[in-house]
């Protein structure tokens, strides 16, 4: 049995789709960068699977940009998490709504 | 053959640990189910002939982000059990999955149209890792320095950000001036 792009591209959408429910559900901020960073794999399987089957390697650079912009995302996010988590002590997301209207 | 049988297993061992990781109670587990899940992605890479994005997925995902996950958990009581948002599942399921099939449509619509060329084809008789260091250094050279440069600055607001009364070890004070210390410096 061959496997094709579609086979991938199934793949990414049901861990895209995984991502996106711990995204919804989760009310932890470490549990809801958890959940960013599945997202951000899906995204890299489909890019790296279409550079594959396309021959072409615009996939795959793409793909490792979004490591990069993962990796910044992490340092970013877990600086601020410390400096919340130092002034409140906690991270639940439902302390964070000093936005909400 | 192989190949199929490899794409099922690894397929079947992501989406099992990354479920474990947005559905589990317990921190730790979903720590190690998302560090598992990301060594299984990179085998996806080997299977795509990215031998380069696999390795690089090894680093950087297995290695450094799960160091500093590890890291940030020490902000997390890994005793105590997560409390989840107890709204409407149904909804939850159907937002994901349409959202997830409208991006997998936006990526698909060029392929179905089939007018996609090779900007940059592979090259014949060059490995992955050779081959990509052509593309990256001269058609992404100014994308890639841009990403050195978001990184450093990522790397010096992580600093700045974490590094506030780094001087001071509460590991040497003891309860009572700690708590001293939060009451005074809560705002």
């Amino acid at each position: 049995m061959e496997i094709t792009l579609t086979h991938y591209l199934v793949l990414s959408t049901v861990l895209f789709a995984i991502g996106l429910i711990g995204v919804m559900r989760r009310k932890n901020l470490l549990m809801l960068f958890f959940a960013t960073e599945i997202l951000l794999n899906s995204v890299n399987i489909a890019l790296v699977a279409i550079s594959h089957f396309y021959g072409d390697f615009t996939g795959q650079m793409f793909a490792f940009f979004i490591i990069a912009i993962a990796a910044s995302e992490v340092a970013v996010g877990l600086g601020l998490l410390v400096l919340w988590f130092k002034r409140y002590n906690t991270i639940d997301l439902d302390n964070m709504t000093s936005m909400k209207g | 053959m192989f190949e199929a049988a490899a794409f099922y297993l690894f397929a079947f061992l992501t989406i099992a640990m990354f479920w474990i990781t947005v559905t589990t109670k317990h921190a730790l587990y979903a720590l190690t189910a998302l560090a598992a899940g990301m060594i299984f992605i990179s085998a996806f890479f080997f299977i795509l002939d990215a031998d380069f994005m696999g390795v690089v997925q090894l680093i950087v995902y297995s290695g450094a982000v799960m160091a500093l996950y590890a890291f940030g958990m020490m902000f997390y009581d890994t005793t105590r059990e997560l409390h989840e948002k107890q709204g409407n599942n149904t909804l939850v399921f159907v937002l994901s999955g349409l959202s997830a099939l409208i991006v997998v449509a936006m990526v698909a619509a060029p392929l179905v149209g089939g007018n996609v060329e090779a900007h940059y084809p592979i090259v014949e008789g060059v490995g992955n890792s050779q081959a990509i260091g052509m593309v990256l250094f001269t058609k992404y050279l100014v994308p890639f320095e841009v990403a050195a440069v978001m990184l450093l600055v990522a790397m010096i607001a992580g600093i700045v950000m974490a590094g506030k009364k780094m001087d001071e070890s509460y590991s040497e004070l003891s309860e009572d001036e700690i708590d001293t210390k939060n009451a005074g410096g809560v705002a």
